[in-house]
């Protein structure tokens, strides 16, 4: 009953940040609002019983991503001066779509049969993870390390001002 | 709890990002609409995870993998944008439109 409770308030902090996310006219009330929204998929997450992935969203998108985004924001917009205009002429068709879309997804997923398993999850999950990332997904492990290598060394080469 | 609730709240989630990436013209806010995306992506695999197989950690891991692929796409995506922002004094996605043809 609470568990309800909660999800459903989550998700109508989700839903409702998330639409400000994508028509907030001010640039950067729209990354505050993708904070906000990032924090309550973290706690959808703990709901899931999937406690490290929350810390790892609240570190890795919170922490590092969405202040990357207002660092961008400060660095490319004029926040005090005139609001830009900030969508295109496709809001309807995008409608339009999104919507086919939101209802395609929730029918075919209504209508597929999942094999569910009324196993309880364990409740410790951070060390079983850990010994996965290093057993038997060592491989993808170390790949995504050269790709976070490959995506910094991309970043400074790209944004460092050319001469000096 | 059931996996439907998960799964209708991730469709949703997505389907607003799509509509960002549609109709948004700041690139900034593009690459916002991509997060979420990638969010609903997340809680689908970790929502799979917990209610068809959650004695191993495999959608979860995949979760994981996905964030750190998002932070990589962001970091490459943002410096392009600052590079754009320098070189045309605007990060308009309608404006900046040098490789359409």
């Amino acid at each position: 009953m609470i568990e309800q409770i909660v999800f459903y308030l989550f998700a109508f902090v989700i839903v409702a940040s998330a639409l400000a996310v994508v028509t907030m006219r001010n640039i950067f009330h729209c990354a505050l609002f993708l904070i906000l929204c990032l924090f309550t998929v973290a706690g959808i997450y703990v709901l899931l019983s999937a406690e490290f992935l929350a810390v790892v969203q609240v570190l890795l998108y919170v922490g590092a991503v969405a202040i990357l985004m207002i660092f961008a924001i400060m660095l490319t917009s004029k926040l005090a001066g005139r609001e830009i205009q900030m969508s295109n002429e496709q809001t309807f068709i995008g409608t339009f779509l999104s919507l086919i879309m939101v209802f395609g997804l929730v029918v075919s997923f209504s209508r597929t049969i999942f094999r569910l398993s009324d196993e309880v999850p364990p409740s410790e999950s951070t060390l079983a993870i850990g010994r996965l990332l290093m057993t038997d997904y060592v491989l993808p492990f170390e790949m995504i390390s050269v790709l976070l290598l490959a995506a910094l060394i991309g970043a400074i080469v790209l944004a460092r001002r050319e001469g000096n | 709890m059931e996996l439907m609730h998960y799964l209708t709240l991730s469709a949703i989630l997505f389907s607003i990002g799509f509509f960002g990436i549609l109709t948004r013209r700041n690139a900034i806010a593009i690459l916002m609409s991509l997060e979420l995306m990638f969010n609903a992506v997340n809680i689908n695999l970790v929502a799979f995870n917990r209610f068809i197989n959650p004695g191993e950690y495999v959608g979860q891991i995949f979760a994981i993998f996905v964030v750190v692929v998002a932070a990589a796409e962001a970091t490459v995506g943002l410096a392009i944008i600052i590079l754009i922002y320098r070189n045309w004094r605007s990060i308009d996605a309608d404006r900046v439109n040098l490789l359409k043809w």
